[in-house]
């Protein structure tokens, strides 16, 4: 009964969002207040709605209803509670309604956040995350349903895909739904502000802080399944150029172009129609990540549901709302007026061209993603395309965009002499020419490769810390944004290196072992001196015991399983690893192999700077979250009502 | 001198020169990194290319797995035609007798086929899209042939 309850909370969100996404809309146009005035409690009235439905699928997957069909599916008896909670978006049915639930969330605080926004914005805005929360509704409503009844119910339920069991994976999904969510915010200011007519700087300084956040969720996410990967996926590697991985890549790289964008059309008026342009293209990737994961024509971790009508209702959303806002952009765009002049060399411009290199970076990303769809799609064959591609184009696109990251930040706003550029540079070039060399000539196994990561590297942490050392000698307080903006370059350095390092100076082996023998990686030892049998509460495995040591003295033992789930007959390769700041040592456990004595395959590995990876991915979201608690964006310092 | 304006012109014919570049370049790297699939009939009937790296999927042959420490051996089927696959490695966690596979690798020498990675699958149930098509074209041919007499190809359970 209560299920049914959550359907019809369901249906009567759909009503709410209909309403809130046509009648304030109305109201703008009609110059009515009221109609206006209903934005907000429509907005919180969905929310609560949309809460309650959630609410009663958690609470039917806490108690184990297996008479609902989705819940069956995902969960199961023995399944832990903290998982239980978690298979409510383990799924397709249930991650789309965690998917309204955020847009409706992140619409809530718009309604509540936006009092010092003129009423007719913020009736638009939300009109326009309405509008977007019909077409889901609609979607979940009629093609994916997770209160639909599976009678008679089964005694017990076919468990969680043994791969989502795990503490990092219960929150990826989550952060990444709030990044893709966050951006319709983004989306939805940019067409608010084509729909005003007038487009001024005054949406951008409002649409800001929302855009950081969303990025910064989307960070979070990115990095934690990267991270999940390495530590679960037993492979030891952190990115695969999977195409899921690729469509929460797309949008990030144009989120972070449009951050950029954004704070020229604050700071200076200019770029006005490039920012709204990167706000609809960064939400359209979104769209078009949920169409890749969810439609089921992916070969990938992600791809659970293979459902065409699914893939077609998104790739129709999809459509629409590329459709809509490029007609929109196309009749007011040229009315934006021009910002200031810009010189050549000046801040602008290489922002400018920092945000077009990311464009062409996620349009190459796109072409290797998509082509393999389109083509199968035409029944033209099938075919895939490969990481080195991926390799191949993006690591040369993004050289030269965290080049010019230092004279980016350095040069001034306007106009900035070439000359005195290159003087204030001298610095961090000497640094990155120096460190580069050093890599490159005195380590074992360094090429041009690991040479030019970390002279890039040093040329960005040398150039930060020229533009802070600068800026201490200038009178004035420091914004928290200054320090956001340092810390998330910083960030970016710190990723570098790890990239560098760990791709340069890897050492992989995958080696048979009988009990007592040893393998050597580096300066390490390892030596396997116990097979067992372990118990866990819903699998039972094989667990073996790997003694590490060096220079004689052992430092760790490392535990790798072999776990197989009593509910499906899946195995499951849990790695081992000794985490360091230096370097990851990583063992995980293969086959038995047939023969006399028992022997195990195994893959030992040694992951130098791994770590930095994860920890600049943290600096970044750190860095997003200063420059948001800057006081521009607080009360105090109302922009001019547009 | 240059006028302003002509350095400017010049700097935008730069930047344009640059992106061309940019792009020649992406689409040279993806010409050279398209892998393109092959089943089983289509590699016995010598279609796939000699000397370069393609993907082969279908059922791995029940019975067909031979392992001798890290090298591997097995067999790949649309239940039309076979095609043998060495592999040196650990197998993905899901590879099993009689479950769908998808192979990346060159053809040997000796007609077989020499596997550099074996794709893994996430999901016991899930059946790689590329070795179903495999199966389903197999079968298609096959029942065009012999009238009826189809034998189905094992489908996953959805």
């Amino acid at each position: 009964m209560i299920v049914e309850l959550g359907h019809f909370a369901l249906i009567l969100a759909t009503c709410v969002a209909f309403i809130q996404g046509t009648l304030p809309l109305a109201g703008t146009l009609r110059d009515n207040v009221r109609w206006q005035n209903a934005a907000r409690p429509a907005a919180l009235l969905q929310f609560t709605l949309i809460a309650l439905a959630y609410g009663i699928l958690t609470y039917a997957a806490v108690t184990n209803d297996f008479s609902v069909r989705y819940i069956a599916a995902q969960s199961n008896l023995l399944l832990p509670l903290p998982y239980k909670v978690a298979s409510v978006w383990g799924g397709h049915e249930g991650s789309l309604l965690l998917w309204v639930l955020m847009l409706s969330g992140w619409t809530l605080a718009v309604a509540l956040f936006s009092e010092r926004l003129p009423l007719a914005m913020v009736a638009r805005v939300i009109s326009v995350l309405g509008l977007i929360a019909v077409g889901f509704l609609l979607f979940i409503l009629f093609t994916s349903s997770p209160f639909e009844r599976l009678l008679p119910a089964p005694a017990d339920g076919r468990d969680l895909n043994p791969l989502l069991q795990d503490p990092g994976l219960v929150i990826h999904p989550p952060m990444l739904y709030m990044g893709y969510v966050g951006f319709s915010v983004a989306f939805a200011f940019a067409v608010a502000a084509l729909l005003s007519g007038r487009m001024d700087a005054a949406w951008a300084r409002w649409s800001r802080p929302w855009t950081v956040v969303a990025w910064v969720f989307m960070t979070t996410g990115i990095a934690l399944g990267s991270w999940w990967a390495y530590y679960e996926l037993g492979w030891g590697g952190w990115w695969f150029w999977d195409p899921v991985e690729n469509a929460s890549l797309m949008p990030w790289l144009f989120g972070t172009a449009l951050i950029h964008a954004l704070m020229v059309t604050d700071k200076r008026g200019g770029f006005k129609a490039w920012s709204v342009l990167l706000a609809i293209g960064a939400f359209s990737l979104c769209l078009l990540g949920t169409f890749l994961v969810r439609s089921g024509v992916l070969t990938s971790v992600h791809a659970f549901a293979n459902d065409p009508e699914r893939g077609i209702f998104i790739l129709i959303l999809l459509a629409l709302v590329v459709g809509i806002s490029l007609m929109l952009f196309a009749w007011r765009a040229p009315k934006a007026t021009l910002g200031g002049d810009i010189g050549l060399v000046s801040r602008e411009s290489l922002l400018l061209t920092n945000s077009v290199l990311l464009v062409v970076a996620t349009a190459a990303v796109l072409l290797g993603t998509i082509y393999p769809l389109i083509i199968d799609a035409l029944n033209l064959g099938k075919l895939s395309v490969g990481a080195p591609y991926f390799n191949a184009v993006f690591v040369p696109l993004m050289v030269p965009v965290i080049f010019l990251m230092v004279p980016g930040g350095i040069a001034h706003w306007r106009e900035n002499r070439l000359r005195a550029l290159a003087n204030d540079m001298r610095v961090p070039a000497i640094a990155a020419i120096a460190t580069g060399a050093a890599v490159w000539l005195f380590t074992d196994r360094g090429t041009w490769l690991s040479g030019m990561g970390s002279a890039l590297a040093a040329w960005v942490v040398v150039g930060l810390c020229v533009q802070i050392i600068t800026r201490l000698q200038k009178p004035g307080r420091i914004a928290p944004s200054f320090w956001g903006m340092h810390l998330a370059h910083l960030g970016i350095a710190v990723i570098v290196i790890g990239i560098t390092f760990v791709k340069g100076y890897e050492e992989e082996r995958d080696v048979r072992m009988s009990i007592g023998d040893t393998v050597s990686l580096s300066n390490y030892r390892f030596q396997l001196t116990d097979v067992a049998i372990a118990d866990g509460p819903n699998y039972k495995a094989l667990r073996a015991s790997v003694e590490v040591s060096k220079d004689g003295r052992v430092i760790e033992v490392l535990e790798p399983e072999k776990r197989k789930y009593f509910s499906s007959a899946m195995p499951m390769t849990e790695a081992a690893i000794d985490y360091g700041w230096f370097r990851d040592l990583y063992v995980a456990l293969g086959d038995p192999i047939q023969g006399g004595a028992p022997q195990w395959s195994m893959r030992v590995y040694y992951k130098p700077f791994v770590s930095w990876l994860w920890g600049g991915a943290v600096l970044m979201v750190l860095g997003g979250l200063f420059s948001i608690s800057d006081r521009r964006y607080r009360k105090g310092s109302a922009p001019q009502i547009a | 001198m240059m006028k302003p304006r002509h350095q400017r012109l010049l700097w935008i014919t730069a930047g344009i020169f640059m992106l061309a570049a940019a792009g020649v370049f992406i689409l040279n790297a993806f010409q050279s990194n398209l892998v393109f699939f092959f089943s089983p009939s289509q590699v016995y009937q010598g279609e796939a290319p000699k000397g370069q790296t393609f993907r082969v999927g279908g059922m791995v042959k029940a019975g067909s797995l031979k392992k001798d420490g890290e090298n591997v051996a097995f067999i790949v089927t649309d239940f039309a035609h076979e095609v043998p696959v060495t592999y040196t490695g650990i197998l993905p966690d899901l590879f099993k007798e009689g479950k769908g596979v998808v192979a990346q690798g060159q053809l040997s020498k000796t007609g077989g086929f020499a596997a550099s990675e074996v794709l893994a699958k996430h999901d016991e149930n899930y059946m790689p899209p590329e070795a179903q098509h495999a199966l389903d074209q197999a079968a298609a041919a096959k029942s065009g042939q012999v009238n009826g007499a189809t034998p189905i190809a094992q489908r996953a359970p959805e």
